[in-house]
């Protein structure tokens, strides 16, 4: 008998949670066409999953490699405050000594240089100084607002450049363009990881990185580049978040981000101390989390249920995935 | 007698293969009972089955002539069953005390009785004839240290109950000759108690210097049970491994040319760390065999990583190689370590992942193998070491200890080093096996390859080196070669400055 697949069990419960969708409100599966653009409750879903998404594929190797990333929602926040600023060019700004040109290229290239760089000095503590992994990134979590914050001098920083605010609200080919953006980031990501070693790599430094060290592996290498791919898709989650409301709110943008995209993690079948991931899993995880959320929005539930709501469906697929209860069910002695 | 513990027609089945076939195994109070059998003859099975690890599918097993059901192994130490594992479960960041105490903490109206856990502690140790600091942590112990650590807990555990059975698995394979007697001190006075004690060892030695009777298994079969007596040496191994050995069979370094002209490797000049291992001065060419003799602590291992780069050398030169374990690689050097469980493994990766690992990190991420290779590389190693697996995408976590130290074996060989680092090869592995291992070393040395091949059992160390270095108290002492290379001398120089008994 060959094993379920890791994500076998969150894509079921995504089945069953739009199966209830189905029978209680029909019209969630509508679609209509408007201004070339598709509309629909579905499409909305993947949308907004998009920012988590992209956030969790980064997040995926870094818990698979037996570490964990606290500071992801600060590192959208930096993200996006760089791009805005670099665009919008506020008076007082740090970052209009640099010079850059005002356009939609060089503020998304600053977002994500910003970003990396974060990953940069998270990795650092991480792989070199040995700092454990869930102490070094809280100091990012807790300063990285602090440092957006700096950026923009506390204030919304607002922009109006078209091209910028399109990767947020704008569409191509019918579906709005964070969809394309998250998608193409995790195929990318998947092919980058399976087609080559790298996620043996990845997989192996988690599971015994002394091991890893001895067999040849460049195992702070490894560890140090999950860091910066994490940050980066963080970072540009956050670009994107800025440019889908035309600002950067650095004390609100990518709140609670990290334990999302953690959360999307854990649902999708990666165990929290390391070795084996599956992005297929992460990305599964974090469309149910915002199915949920919109299902529960869509049917009137009060918004304060959802955050409960989604602790039970979490709990559920976790306890599905545990091979003991799956075990006790099956040979209920 | 009536026996203490007796299993009956125990049988086990595991998804396409049955590791324990109508198994009998029956212990009585006061005997040492050796189970002996290969890797993967279901030693482990057994043993699990009877402590309540795994349920048996079929079979019986009483306690004291009363059925016997273990859920968890819980249920078995209630019974006064009790276990200490090969690979030890002790908790490295505790002191000795806690490790001894855990699960049983004494408490008082102020909390733990911390100074009754400590006295506790050193009564357990006592017991067995150890003193070990008890505030030391288990982490910075060495492994025969710890081993003799987890012993005390087995049998000190729950004083309230009984000790009917205590079952040793590879309790011998990492202490040294005078830890071994004093095990077996201990083991002695057990067993005059009434305790029977079920010993699983691949030292023939010791078996038949401490059982009273022996059961073997092969391929989960009995295939014998009787007195020591009965099961004369041979015997024991032809039944263990269904084919003759012939133990004299292999060639000496004697007779082994040395290869004069070949290309030096690795050159070590009074290498040293400071509380490590000092006076390493080994020229290591290709076709070379260096034999590492000495006890257990003697600086072996140690020796081992300053030549890899694990350890920093504060004293010395070593050429032939960069700075570092990166030096090391490059320059086309691998180890396999000694603790195969911390070093070796990466437990949820597949049998073929473990074995392609370092081949691929020789290659670099970016430059995968293709899928008909690693193939082609996986059976070919699973067939010429017989690693005995249901396919090469088991976990190799599942796998017996035998053939996880195959499968690190394996790993080195896909990635054809220049020079191999073998530290305790042999150690917790079957007869068949360990000759499937040398002819392998063997047959590469020949090839040009070279070994460092450190291990405890000298008739293997003599046969299989062209020079052997012989390590004293943390430094190296002398190094033999060619002729001058056989037991007596070498036995010479590692007891050298020992008073005589």
């Amino acid at each position: 008998m060959k094993s379920k697949p890791p994500y076998f069990w969150p894509l079921l419960a995504l089945v069953a949670v739009l199966l209830i969708d189905l029978i209680l409100a029909p019209s969630f599966f509508a679609f209509t066409i408007r201004d070339g653009r598709i509309y629909g409750s579905l499409i909305d879903i993947l949308n907004r999953a998009a920012p988590i998404a992209l956030i969790a594929v980064g997040m995926t190797l870094v818990i698979a490699t037996g570490g964990v990333d606290l500071s992801v929602g600060a590192v959208m926040a930096i993200g996006g405050a760089v791009a805005a600023c670099v665009i919008a060019r506020p008076s007082d700004c740090i970052l209009n000594g640099l010079q850059l040109p005002p356009t939609a290229f060089y503020a998304v290239a600053a977002g994500l240089v910003a970003a990396a760089l974060c990953g940069i000095f998270n990795g650092f503590l991480v792989s070199r100084v040995r700092v454990q992994p869930i102490v070094a990134t809280l100091l990012l979590m807790v300063a990285g607002r602090g440092v957006a914050q700096l950026l923009t001098n506390g204030q919304i920083v607002t922009f109006t450049d078209k091209t910028l605010s399109s990767l947020g609200s704008g569409g191509t080919l019918g579906l709005p363009n964070p969809l394309w953006i998250a998608a193409f980031v995790a195929l990318a990501v998947g092919i980058l990881c399976r087609r080559t070693a790298l996620g043996l790599f990845v997989e192996a430094t988690g599971e015994n990185e002394e091991a890893a060290r001895i067999a040849g592996l460049r195992t702070r290498a490894i560890i140090g580049f999950a860091y910066v791919l994490c940050a980066v898709c963080a970072g540009l989650a956050g670009i994107l978040a800025a440019a889908d409301i035309r600002a950067a709110d650095a004390n609100n943008a990518g709140l609670y981000a990290e334990l999302d995209a953690i959360l999307a993690v854990a649902i999708g079948g990666t165990a929290m101390t390391g070795g084996r991931f599956s992005l297929a899993g992460t990305l599964i995880g974090a469309v149910l989390m915002q199915t949920v959320t919109t299902t529960i929005l869509t049917r009137g539930v009060s918004a304060e249920l959802t955050f409960v709501l989604k602790a039970l469906i979490v709990i559920g697929v976790c306890l599905l995935q545990s091979p003991v209860l799956r075990s006790r069910l099956r040979n209920p002695a | 007698m009536a026996p203490v513990l007796e299993a009956t027609g125990i049988v086990k089945r595991f998804p396409g293969l049955i590791a324990l076939d109508q198994v009998s195994l029956s212990l009585t109070g006061g005997e040492v009972h050796a189970l002996m059998g290969e890797n993967g003859a279901g030693k482990s099975t057994l043993i699990k089955a009877v402590t309540g690890v795994t349920s048996p599918d079929a079979g019986e097993i009483r306690v004291e002539g009363k059925p016997f059901q273990p859920r968890a192994p819980h249920d078995a130490m209630a019974r006064g069953i009790r276990t200490v594992h090969q690979e030890l479960n002790l908790v490295p960041n505790l002191p000795v005390a806690e490790n001894l105490a855990l699960g049983r903490l004494p408490a008082g109206p102020f909390g733990i009785r911390w100074h009754e856990v400590r006295t506790r502690a050193e009564a357990a140790l006592a017991r067995i004839g150890v003193t070990i600091p008890v505030s030391r942590t288990v982490g910075a112990l060495s492994i025969a240290e710890q081993q003799l650590v987890a012993i005390a807990r087995a049998v000190d555990r729950w004083a309230g109950e009984p000790l009917r059975v205590l079952i040793l698995d590879e309790p011998t394979s990492s202490l040294d000759r005078a830890e071994v007697v004093r095990l077996f001190d201990v083991v002695r006075r057990l067993r005059n108690e009434g305790v029977a004690i079920l010993f699983v060892s691949h030292f023939l030695d010791q078996v038949y210097e401490i059982s009273d009777r022996i059961t073997v298994l092969r391929n989960g079969r009995l295939v014998a049970t009787g007195t020591v007596a009965e099961i004369p040496h041979l015997e024991l191994v032809q039944q263990m491994t269904g084919r003759s050995i012939d133990l004299e069979s292999r060639s000496g370094a004697r007779s082994r040319a040395i290869l004069g002209e070949s290309t030096t490797l690795l050159e070590a000049t009074s290498l040293g760390k400071r509380r490590s291992v000092s006076d390493v001065t080994l020229t290591i060419r290709a076709g070379d065999v260096v034999g590492f003799a000495g006890l257990l602590g003697s600086g072996r291992t140690e020796a081992i990583r300053l030549l890899y780069g694990l350890d920093r050398a504060d004293s010395g030169r070593l050429t032939g190689r960069g700075p570092g374990i990166r030096g090391s690689l490059r320059a086309g050097f691998g180890l396999c370590p000694e603790d195969r469980k911390r070093q070796g493994i990466f437990p949820q990766l597949s049998l073929r992942e473990n074995i392609l690992i370092a081949l691929q990190a020789q290659r670099g991420w970016w430059r995968p193998l293709t899928k008909g290779k690693q193939r082609g590389l996986v059976d070919d190693a699973i067939a010429r070491l017989r690693i005995a697996a249901t396919d090469a995408e088991q976990a190799i976590g599942t796998l017996s200890g035998g053939n996880q130290q195959k499968a690190i074996l394996a790993r080195w060989l896909a990635a054809e080093p220049k020079l191999l680092l073998l530290d305790e090869p042999t150690r917790g592995i079957d007869i068949g096996s360990k000759a499937d291992l040398m002819g392998e070393v063997e047959r590469l040395r020949s090839s040009g390859m070279a070994f460092v091949f450190v291990s405890s059992e000298m008739p293997e160390v003599v046969a299989a080196s062209t020079q052997v270095a012989v390590f004293r108290d943390r430094r190296m002492v002398s190094v033999f070669a060619g002729a001058s290379v056989d037991e007596p001398t070498l036995l010479a120089a590692i007891a050298e400055g020992a008073p005589s008994p």
